[in-house]
């Protein structure tokens, strides 16, 4: 049976990956990642995890090794953040093109300039297009749970990609929070030994990593699509599986409240947690809201979110990156684009807070609500507003 | 004429990976060559393997028949000159080669 | 909901205490976080470190800004360390301080509930060290409950091991030694 333990979420989140029994981590340190890569090299060196450690010169060889390790087979993991996964960004579309299932965990961290330890969504906002799956941890659970998902799922013949498991950098990763760990019996009724669809072997040799001419790549290209996409399935029903398994649901939009909510809020990451405690405050207050909480990003679950925000009138959504030029946040910018071709669209507002670990709070939530509901009522235009800029 | 593509998408193998092994064999190189081919006169050639060691398309091989020598390959002969500037005999020289018979018997000995 | 504000100097171990705290609140089955203020440290830096204790599951990523507890590690932060800032008006003040009560509640401006001890003097003679985190924890596990003080057992030996004795020793001492003022 699994156990409950306190433990800091990164140790936390490098157990689920020991349990997961990989057989090859590369990775390269960056706060706030560093003691998820540094406990899993402790597992190794004390004989804990019988695994190879790449201690690699960069995050761009980080994954290098990763792509060569999955390609050869091994079942692969590494994590990183910020300007971590920058430098790693040329080789995130080769992972997922080469059809490799790597899993990543990427403790959430905002991109320089200026520079910044602290928490946002900017450095995996700027690795949207990756091909890669990607989901939101919210909870030091989650992040255990979603680990173990995530391998699951990439390794499943039917979907073959990389995933990467969102968890907020500090704010989840350098919290202790309880936490159940499941016991090394039940991952492995869970998630069975890594058998590769096809892998580079010198008794039978293929090639991976070709040149695609004009002539070739445009198919290519449409193969990975159809595999993102049809990846949503296997998605659902591993989560079943890890419901049967270990007794906790997940679904790929949570919702919070919406049956009879007006105004939604819409949230990724662990200040949905916050931002579910402002709603109940808000509800003591008579007010209808609820929030939506998006737990997988790509594939978009497009129907499950239409469903979950049905009968709303106004979205409040929580934007955690700038996408300057646009000039709204990349979360509301794509769900107004998806909403575009629906007959019933609620008023967006979207609100861009807490970049680089700038604390958002309840009360400032409840603001949010009051202004995107005045500004739905009105008709006045709230394309996006930066929450708490000092004048 | 529009671009193509040149395989269903769905026929393409999982990654676009390459799993014929060994498939650049069949690029014809030779076809590169132009109204000229080197041959070597054994008379000169001292045996030394260069022209096979640094052909950048393997075009020599060894002559299982008359060990040491090298036989050429048409197939695969682009016709860079590398082996003639590099055979320390000047065993090697230009003969001139008709388009069609480009892919006649090779001329060696 | 408890919510308390821990606040030390680099390498004091205000972090650890904070820890500890939430290790034995979730042995004990309940809920608990405990973080430090994020960020990169150094040694003899004033730091600060949080902790909510729940019967119920909690739901929150903000900051502490209306803490019910303040602890303090270090007395020098008394006067200077912003310790009183949104400590609630019917809180607990826990902290270091070799002075008496109105003393130290003059250096920092709070005139609430207060408990005091000479961690610094207890550290010193009961570990051969000042460094007063776990001591101090003793005067908060009587000022303000939280937790069984045996709960805290299991994470002392657990992170100390063979120095885990002298340390609940001290943390005991600083129990009793420690004097509360309404």
């Amino acid at each position: 049976m699994g156990r409950r333990v306190g433990l800091e979420v990164s140790l936390a989140c490098a157990e689920a990956v020991g349990l997961c029994n990989v057989d090859v981590i590369a990775a390269y340190p960056i706060t706030p990642q560093t003691h998820i890569v540094e406990h899993l090299s402790e597992l190794v060196a004390d004989g804990h995890l019988d695994a190879e450690f790449v201690p690699v010169e960069s995050e761009h060889s980080a994954m290098s090794a990763c792509v060569g390790s999955s390609a050869a087979g091994a079942r692969t993991f590494t994590s990183t953040s910020s300007q971590g996964l920058a430098l790693m960004h040329e080789i995130l579309f080769i992972a997922s093109a080469l059809r490799l299932p790597i899993v990543m965990a990427v403790a959430n961290r905002s991109l320089s300039g200026p520079i910044s330890i602290w928490n946002d969504h900017s450095d995996i906002m700027a690795e949207r297009d990756i091909g890669w799956i990607q989901t939101f941890a919210e909870n030091g659970q989650e992040v255990v749970d979603l680990t173990l998902h995530a391998f699951k799922v990439a390794e499943d013949s039917r979907v073959c990609l990389p995933m990467a498991v969102n968890l907020d950098g500090f704010n989840l990763t350098h919290v202790i929070e309880p936490m159940e760990l499941p016991d090394q019996e039940q991952v492995d009724a869970y998630l069975p030994p890594f058998k590769p669809s096809q892998r580079l072997d010198t008794a039978a040799p293929i090639s991976m990593g070709m040149v695609g001419v004009p002539e070739v790549y445009t198919e290519a290209k449409k193969a990975c699509l159809e595999a993102l996409e049809n990846s949503y399935p296997v998605i659902v029903e591993h989560w079943k599986g890890l419901a049967e398994q270990f007794g906790r649901e997940y679904k790929p939009i949570e919702t919070y409240r919406t049956d009879d909510a007006e105004l939604l809020f819409v949230t990724m990451g662990s200040m949905g947690e916050t931002v579910m405690s402002a709603v109940d405050q808000m509800r003591d207050d008579g007010q209808k809201v609820g929030v939506v909480r998006i737990r997988l990003w790509r594939p978009f679950p497009v129907d499950d979110f239409m469903n979950a925000i049905a009968g709303a009138k106004v979205l409040a959504v929580i934007d955690r990156a700038l996408s300057p030029g646009v000039p709204a946040g990349p979360v509301a910018t794509e769900l107004r684009g998806m909403l575009y071709t629906k007959d019933d669209r609620p008023y967006v507002a979207d609100f861009v807070c807490g970049l680089s670990g700038r604390d958002v709070t309840r009360s400032q939530f409840t603001e949010m609500a009051a202004q995107a509901k005045e500004a739905a009522s009105s008709g006045k235009e709230m394309f996006c507003q930066m929450v708490g800029v000092k004048e | 004429m529009a671009d193509e593509g040149m395989t269903p998408w769905k026929d393409l193998a999982l990654g676009c990976a390459m799993t014929e092994p060994g498939s650049s064999r069949r690029f014809n190189t030779g076809d590169w060559r132009s109204r000229r081919r080197p041959v070597t006169d054994r008379e000169k050639c001292i045996k030394c393997g260069l022209c096979w060691i640094i052909c950048p398309d393997m075009a020599y091989s060894p002559d299982p028949e008359d060990e040491g020598f090298y036989n050429w390959d048409s197939f695969y002969c682009k016709g860079c000159g590398i082996c003639l500037e590099e055979c320390p005999k000047d065993a090697i020289s230009w003969q001139e080669e008709r388009e069609e018979d480009k892919y006649g018997p090779a001329c060696g000995s | 909901m408890i919510e308390v504000r821990f606040h030390g100097r680099g390498g004091q171990g205000a972090v650890t205490s904070a820890e500890l705290m939430a290790l034995a609140a979730i042995e004990e089955g309940k809920y608990a976080q405990a973080f430090p203020s994020f960020g990169p440290e150094r040694r003899g830096a004033p730091v600060q470190a949080f902790l909510r204790i729940s019967d119920e599951p909690i739901r929150l990523r903000e900051k502490i800004y209306e803490p019910d507890v303040v602890l303090v590690l270090d007395p020098s932060l008394l006067a200077t360390g912003g310790v009183k800032d949104g400590l609630k008006p019917d809180g607990t003040l826990v902290a270091n301080s070799s002075k008496d009560v109105a003393a130290v509640r003059g250096e920092c401006g709070f005139n609430g509930r207060t408990a005091l001890v000479n961690a610094s003097k207890v550290a010193e003679e009961e570990l051969g060290v000042p460094i007063t985190n776990t001591t101090m924890l003793g005067s908060l596990l009587k000022a303000a409950g939280l937790i069984d003080i045996n709960s805290i057992k299991g994470p002392l030996e657990h992170r100390f091991g063979k120095i885990a004795e002298k340390n609940w020793k001290a943390l005991n001492r600083a129990y009793d030694e420690t004097v509360i003022e309404e």
